[in-house]
């Protein structure tokens, strides 16, 4: 036995992996890549910021039109990362504790939002919210506003963070099946009772998971917010708007300064999720997809 | 209560809640998505063919459509190619840091695109880190259709490494030690074992990062100059349709832009069916 073992070792050292330059190359090439394009935009981010030092830097990020992004961001993910939330429980309680036809067809659908680009999130809002919009002059003539303002602001990024928190629970609760909240139904438990006590305990780091990357991308997003925002300074501005704008005033301190901020915020993202992978792989749905 | 009286649709179950978790999750995915995207494919159908033709094939939204699929088709190929020689080195390999490696592919789900955008921009512009090292051979990247190409490749990547990477962490090794075993040479039980059973994730990774490039617009538009027929994205069209109020053209862009999503998703499920019956048979 031990001599298998250790003529196995023996060839996975030697004939079954590629010979010693062949895997510094290739380590070499992956690194390369990986460096040029991922990590020299990250550092190039904070190097813009703070290049004419920590005073302009501060004298930035607390000006007020972006003070009132900071905020309208935070409001913002703070309401549809909840009603994601709340629906992802429910979604992923249906299709998971559950068996009937058509679920295979209602997980695809809950994917949608994945395959429309963010311009056309946004764009559906405004054909139907819109001034020329199939609602538009019912809302006008009650004083009602959707389009560049806040509540079309949050209906875009509720669309496009829509699937992450469902995605990340059906299939952790698809394989922890029923057996447990049966067992506590026949004790006695009531059908909320199991759910809190049971299904959400038995989910929760999977939960937090998806809860993550949703806050990351609702407090991101760009494209579908900027085209329902209207751009209006200090009212309908989330921070990466904030960052076009002063981008394109050439206030490129300003510009990367609110940018390095989101980019602490995706740093921030990326080392709690890579801890909960860490401690919490099997807790955590068995695909690593996105 | 219903479970008896459960209709052949569903499997009777002693789990209360069925109606309202289920009928919560169809109201919600039916008033934030499917009655929201229903409104964009009504808009298209009602404008009628002749004004429908008209704007698809307007050259502007054909320079534009080239440049999203061309850029995104490339930009996604160079993905397929370095993130498998990524993933193979994260999988098989040891090195220091190989962890914190790991954990920096998935950046861009992280980094907000429009930050991606501006720094891109700031690298690639001719007086930056990478532009001037460019610009001095005459090569102008940012503000041309090479910045798109760029900046699809950076969000693409960890699409293809995350596909790729379960299936090389899953794959049985003692193939390729019986390859070795039986003569054959490294690159040849790489080239007909190992690339192989990879196809199928590899086309899955190719398709997943060219179907969010071609609809990505927050880490291009900083970076490609947008200049009409060259260097406009689709994405960019749309929006511009849209602040010159010419919503038909902006809707018909849109759907077009939907129908070939639409195609690519079915073509990755249809992949994944495919991939999993491939390996589950082996």
């Amino acid at each position: 036995m031990s001599d298998i073992a250790v003529s196995q070792s023996a060839v996975f050292t030697g004939a079954a992996t590629e010979k010693r330059p062949v895997r510094i190359a290739l380590t070499v090439i992956a690194l390369a890549f990986l460096g040029i394009f991922l990590l020299l935009p990250l550092v190039s981010v904070f190097y813009e910021a703070f290049r004419s030092g920590f005073g302009v830097f501060l004298k930035a990020i607390s000006d007020r039109d972006t003070l009132a992004a900071v905020r309208l961001t935070v409001l913002v993910a703070a309401v549809s990362v909840p009603a994601n939330l709340v629906f992802g429980l429910a979604a992923s309680w249906a299709i998971a504790k559950y068996d009937f036809r058509g679920k295979s067809f209602l997980i695809t659908l809950i994917d949608l939002p994945f395959s429309v680009s963010p311009v056309t999130s946004g764009l559906i809002y405004v054909l139907l919210f819109g001034a020329h919009g199939y609602l538009g002059p019912f809302l006008q003539s009650h004083g009602i506003h959707i389009i560049f303002a806040v509540p079309g602001i949050v209906l875009a990024t509720v669309f496009v963070t829509f699937p992450f928190i469902a995605r990340e629970l059906i299939p952790i609760m698809q394989a922890q099946g029923t057996q447990d909240e049966e067992a506590a139904l026949s004790l006695g438990a009531s059908g909320w009772r199991v759910f809190f006590r049971v299904t959400l305990p038995n989910v929760k780091w999977a939960l937090l998971y998806g809860v993550l990357l949703c806050n990351a991308r609702a407090m991101g997003e760009f494209g579908a917010v900027s085209v329902v925002s209207g751009h209006i300074r200090g009212k309908t501005n989330t921070m990466p708007l904030q960052v076009e704008i002063l981008y394109n005033e050439y206030s490129y301190q300003a510009a990367f300064g609110v940018a390095s901020l989101l980019a602490l915020l995706a740093l921030v993202t990326l080392i709690i999720k890579t801890i909960l992978e860490w401690r919490y792989a099997e807790e955590i749905a068995a695909t690593r997809r996105h | 209560m219903t479970a008896t009286a459960a209709s052949a649709w569903r499997k009777p179950s002693v789990i209360p809640g069925f109606g309202l978790a289920l009928g919560f999750t169809l109201a919600y995915l039916s008033l934030i998505v499917l009655i929201p995207l229903g409104g964009l494919v009504l808009r298209t159908i009602g404008m009628g063919w002749p004004q429908f033709l008209a704007i698809a094939l307007d050259p502007r939204t054909l320079a534009a459509l080239r440049l999203s699929f061309g850029a995104s088709a490339i930009a996604a190929a160079v993905n397929t190619v370095f993130g498998l020689i990524v993933a193979w080195v994260l999988v098989r390999y040891d090195f220091p840091g190989r962890k914190i490696v790991d954990a920096v592919v998935d950046l861009p789900f992280a980094l907000p695109t429009a930050v991606a955008g501006i720094s891109l921009t700031a690298i690639y512009a001719p007086n930056g880190w990478v532009g001037q090292y460019a610009a001095a051979f005459g090569i102008r990247i940012a503000y041309t259709p090479v910045g798109v190409f760029i900046a699809l490749v950076f969000i693409g990547l960890p699409f293809v490494v995350r596909t790729v990477q379960p299936v090389l962490e899953d794959m049985d090794r003692e193939v390729e030690e019986m390859a070795a075993t039986l003569g054959a040479r490294r690159w040849t039980t790489v080239r007909r074992v190992v690339l192989p059973t990879l196809v199928p994730a590899l086309l899955t990774g190719f398709a997943l990062a060219f179907a969010r490039a071609v609809g990505e617009y927050g880490s291009v538009i900083f970076i490609a100059g947008n200049i009409p027929y060259v260097s406009e994205i689709a994405p960019l069209l749309i929006v511009i349709r849209l602040t010159e109020f010419n919503y038909a053209a902006a809707t018909a862009v849109a759907s077009i832009m939907l129908a070939l999503s639409f195609v690519l998703l079915f073509a990755i499920n249809l992949l994944q069916a495919w991939s999993r019956r491939r390996l589950s048979h082996e």
